[in-house]
């Protein structure tokens, strides 16, 4: 077994939920850099530049990209062979969260009870996905996502026969309903298979994917159909409606074909420590 | 196309001018105000009270800053998505208020109060915090500081940078724009 102390893990929290909010991945950069090259609309080419003028000042001055610093989402691999002392994983990474939203000036933006509505103060709790895995490491992604693009997630329980063209119209109605309210220029992430629930956890973990892999056809033409709305950025219009479409797929029902669609908006923030 | 400068409080006059899709730089006040900010105002609003602001000409900035560090004048605020202060919208528009500031669409009826109040619904982008907080020269707590980072702020901006959406005659830029540049698969 290997001892991993429960304070080292949330001091790593809180420098990665600093590190992430106030820097947007080279790889998102770059696709907006590539948009702005490519986007006909000049209300939208002007969207796109103050959006990468945003990156480097937020960067420059080590302050959140966004005022909406998310819901601190984690996607946690436990290696079986890792034993955590001095508290459990689940209080290690809620102190991470809380010490670096307060210390980073993030901004707190949980409410405790979804009808009463009161703010927690430090961003607390977090969301985790716990997955087990082999070995004797940690894996923690983060992914702290706002309230606007989380508002357009879906899914759709097509039926088999719907097929191909059904998710690719699923995916193409749901940035469409979205439209300028998640933050476009998106990232459609899109589960695929699995149950209700999986469809769903899939789509969000698909953002996690890298923009710069190359797509695969089905990636491809979904990304294809959604900026033929015309959309653009912000909604000004224009070609650049989606950054990228990622899919993961898993195993589903005879019966089923879940469709799960999870935005991002343009300042898809993630990242990544492994003790 | 050039922005046209916009004074607050605002003059019904000049807004009259405005079409979708004009960029617009506001020069004067914004009221930082969201969710829960707005129920109470709505809310005081029923009960015949006085706003903690005069709505008259007043521009609201649907946005809930970040915490400012020691110094900073304000933290990093972009807007918030607009259709959830819908239901509140008809009220302060009626109430004198002139402009708004967000993003994303609004409801006919909030488009039916704007044209008929001669007022206007702008977007800001959504996602540029710490740009658009270089436009911000003073912040200063109006009401509400137990909602946190959704209480009333009161923010001095020079030529905050946005975008008409929604114009006096019932313009909508998503709808234009979008019918301009959609393409059939």
């Amino acid at each position: 077994m290997r001892e991993l102390a429960a304070a080292a893990i949330a001091q790593e929290v809180a420098a990665l939920c600093q590190r992430v909010n106030y820097r947007l991945p080279e790889d998102v950069r770059q696709a907006l850099a590539a948009a702005r090259e490519r986007e006909e609309s000049p209300l939208g080419r002007r969207v796109l530049e103050e959006l990468l003028a945003n990156a480097r000042i937020a960067e420059e001055e080590g302050v959140p990209l966004c005022q909406d610093t998310g819901l601190a989402t984690f996607f946690v691999e436990l290696g079986c062979r890792v034993r955590i002392t001095g508290g459990s994983l689940e209080e290690a990474i809620a102190e991470g969260v809380r010490r670096g939203y307060r210390e980073g000036y993030l901004r707190p933006s949980v409410v405790a009870d979804p009808l009463e509505r009161r703010n927690t103060g430090d961003n607390t709790p977090p969301v985790l996905h716990l997955e087990l895995v082999e070995g004797e490491r940690l894996r923690l992604r983060f992914l702290p996502k706002g309230g606007g693009s989380e508002n357009a997630a879906r899914l759709f329980m097509l039926p088999p026969a719907a097929g191909r063209e059904g998710i690719v119209r699923s995916a193409v109605e749901a940035v469409e309903l979205a439209g300028p309210n998640a933050c476009p220029p998106v990232v459609v992430g899109v589960g695929l298979g699995g149950t209700a629930e999986q469809a769903l956890l899939l789509a969000k973990k698909a953002l996690l994917r890298s923009l710069s892999e190359p797509a695969d056809p089905l990636e491809e033409e979904i990304l294809a159909a959604v900026n033929r709305l015309g959309i653009g950025p912000q909604g000004f219009g224009g070609r650049v409606t989606a950054l990228a479409v990622r899919v993961l797929r898993a195993p589903t029902h005879l019966a089923c074909l879940p469709v799960g669609v999870s935005l991002s908006c343009h300042a898809l923030r993630r990242g990544e420590v492994v003790l | 196309m050039t922005a046209v400068r916009l004074l607050t409080p605002l003059a019904r006059e000049a807004l009259a001018e405005l079409r979708a899709g004009q960029p617009v730089l506001f020069t004067g006040w914004l009221y930082t105000a969201r969710d829960m900010a707005h129920q109470r105002l709505v809310e005081a609003l029923r009960r015949g009270e006085k706003l903690p602001f005069d709505p008259r000409g007043a521009v609201i900035y649907y946005a809930g800053p970040a915490p400012a560090r020691p110094g900073e004048v304000v933290g990093p605020v972009g807007p918030t998505t607009s259709g959830r202060m819908d239901p509140y919208t008809p009220a302060l528009l009626a109430a004198g208020v002139a402009a708004l500031i967000g993003k994303g669409r609004r409801s006919p009826e909030v488009r039916r109060a704007l044209a008929e109040h001669g007022a206007i619904y702008c977007a800001a982008v959504g996602g540029a915090a710490a740009y658009l907080r270089r436009f911000i020269t003073a912040c200063e707590l109006v009401a509400y500081p137990d909602l946190g980072p959704e209480a009333v702020w009161r923010l001095a901006v020079q030529d905050f940078p946005a975008v008409v959406v929604n114009d006096t005659r019932g313009g909508d830029l998503y709808e234009e724009a979008a019918a301009r540049y959609r393409q059939k698969g």
